[in-house]
Parts: C-alpha cells; sequence; structure tokens
C-alpha cells in the first residue's frame, strides 16, 4: 500500500493542527476575508480527517470519501456566497472590518 | 531504521502545512495570507494522492486551489490596497486565543495519541472513476444519488443567490 511506513496518527495530528489554526485566526482576525480563509482551513483540516479515516479504517467502503466531495462542493458554494456578500458589505461601509459593520445589529 | 521516499513526502508535506497553515492566520499582509493558503491547499492534495485518492486529490486542487484561491484573491484585490498592512492586535486578544487554540490541540492530539484505532480486516476497494462515478448516481445501498441532487440544487441557489446580492441596485 501507497502509505505504508506512516502511521495514521501522524495524518491527525497535521489536520489537528490545520483546525487549530484556524480557530486562532478565526478568533483573532478582523477582516472578513481572512475570517473566510480560516473557515477553509477548518473545512480543509476536516476533510483530511476523513480521508485518512476512511483509507486506514475502512478501506472496502467509501462513506468518507464521498463525505469530503460533498464538503468540498459546500465550500464552494458556501466562499461564493460569503464573498457576495462582503463585497456588499464594501459597497455600503467602505470597509470590511467586523468592527466598522454594525448597523445590522439594531 | 530506513526512511522511505513516502515518509520523507509525508514530512515535506506536512511541514508545508503546518508552516503555511499557522503564516496563513498570523501574517499582517492579507495578499500573503491568500498565497499561503494556496501553498496549504496543494499540499493538502499531495497528501490526498499519499493516501491513494487520486479523485479527491484532483477534486482538490481543481476546486480548492484552483476555484476558491482565485475567488478570494478576487475579492482581496475589490476590497483592500494590496500594500495595507493589519494593525497588530491586542495582547489580551493574542493570548487569549492562542490559548485556546493550543489547549484544544493539545487535547485532541493527546486524545488521538492515546485511542486505540481498530482496522476492518476485510480487503481494500480498489476506487477509480468507474467505482465514483457509479456509487455517486446509485439509489441502491451505499449509492449517493440523493445528496449528489441535493447538492446541484444548492449550488444552483448559491450561485442565484450571489448574482443576486452582488448585483449593484438600481438608482431610481
Amino acid at each position: 500500500m501507497l502509505t505504508s511506513g506512516i502511521p495514521m496518527e501522524a495524518f491527525l495530528v497535521v489536520s489537528t493542527i490545520m483546525f487549530f489554526a484556524g480557530v486562532y485566526g478565526f478568533l483573532t482576525r478582523r477582516n472578513l476575508i481572512t475570517i473566510l480563509m480560516s473557515v477553509e482551513l477548518i473545512l480543509n483540516s476536516v476533510n483530511i480527517n476523513f480521508l485518512v479515516f476512511n483509507r486506514f479504517l475502512f478501506p472496502n467502503q467509501l462513506q468518507g470519501h464521498f463525505f469530503s466531495l460533498f464538503i468540498i462542493a459546500i465550500a464552494a458554494a458556501e466562499a461564493a456566497v460569503a464573498i457576495a456578500i462582503i463585497i456588499n458589505i464594501y459597497r455600503h461601509f467602505n470597509s470590511i472590518n467586523v468592527e466598522n459593520v454594525n448597523e445590522m445589529k439594531y | 531504521m530506513e526512511i522511505t521516499v513516502h515518509q520523507i513526502m509525508f514530512a515535506l508535506f506536512s511541514a508545508i502545512i503546518l508552516v503555511f497553515s499557522v503564516l496563513t492566520v498570523t501574517t499582517r499582509r492579507i495578499l500573503r495570507a491568500a498565497t499561503f493558503l494556496l501553498l496549504v491547499l496543494v499540499s493538502t492534495a499531495g497528501l490526498y494522492f499519499m493516501l491513494n485518492y487520486q479523485f479527491m486529490a484532483a477534486v482538490q486542487l481543481t476546486l480548492y486551489a484552483g476555484g476558491i484561491v482565485v475567488l478570494i484573491i478576487f475579492s482581496i484585490l475589490l476590497t483592500s490596497h494590496i500594500s495595507q498592512k493589519f494593525e497588530p492586535i491586542g495582547w489580551k486578544k493574542m493570548y487569549f486565543s492562542a490559548l485556546a487554540a493550543i489547549a484544544g490541540a493539545i487535547l485532541c492530539i493527546t486524545t488521538i495519541l492515546q485511542h486505540n484505532f481498530q482496522a476492518t480486516t476485510e480487503a481494500a476497494k480498489e476506487i477509480d472513476m468507474k467505482v465514483i462515478g457509479n456509487s455517486l448516481l446509485s439509489y441502491e445501498r451505499e449509492g449517493y444519488v440523493l445528496p449528489f441532487e441535493v447538492i446541484s440544487v444548492l449550488l444552483l441557489a448559491a450561485m442565484i443567490g450571489a448574482i443576486v446580492i452582488a448585483k449593484r441596485k438600481k438608482k431610481e
């Protein structure tokens, strides 16, 4: 098999650190586009997890493979709608920092 | 212990992923963040190749690295100056966010390393394009035609919604 010599935990540790890098970015960033990029990091690490579990634990099935395929499709749809909203916000407020966009709160 | 080519490739890809995913969320220039994100996504496709999922790696390269990153870069160019630098974040926020992220990472990693994963003993399934296409459109057991159709409707709705939202309003 191609993955011989690499334990499953190595893949999982890599995807965990990627996930929490995304969480850190989501908490600290103030620009809407960089927040979107952090969300993409999180989704991508979840994808790695699904594929690794599929390959190492259940190689006779395809569930993880298709789940991550659908995650990628949903991420594409989400990115398209989010960027449309961000561009619209930029037209209204001339800025995409989250502190400046507080008129919709009330 | 002999080091194989696969281990070297895995070390390379995971080093790129780790370094650049941290840099993506910490760099103060937005276009650099997008470039680092592109590197992370491409080396993730490399990991998929190592897992022997060629179709997923191709989808990752075309959809994520080709589509979403280009979309993000275009919206960066539309909404901010390239030379613009973010203000440094306050130490309090940085400290507590880093604390939360590192604590969560340590918790998850210790749980992963302690858990004993049980693999099935059944023979591995050969995954080629024919198998993927057949099960994507099959409505029997282990068929995925319902989510496939739902996701096509979702993509259509997202496309129309994006056009309607981003369209400039007509002046009266």
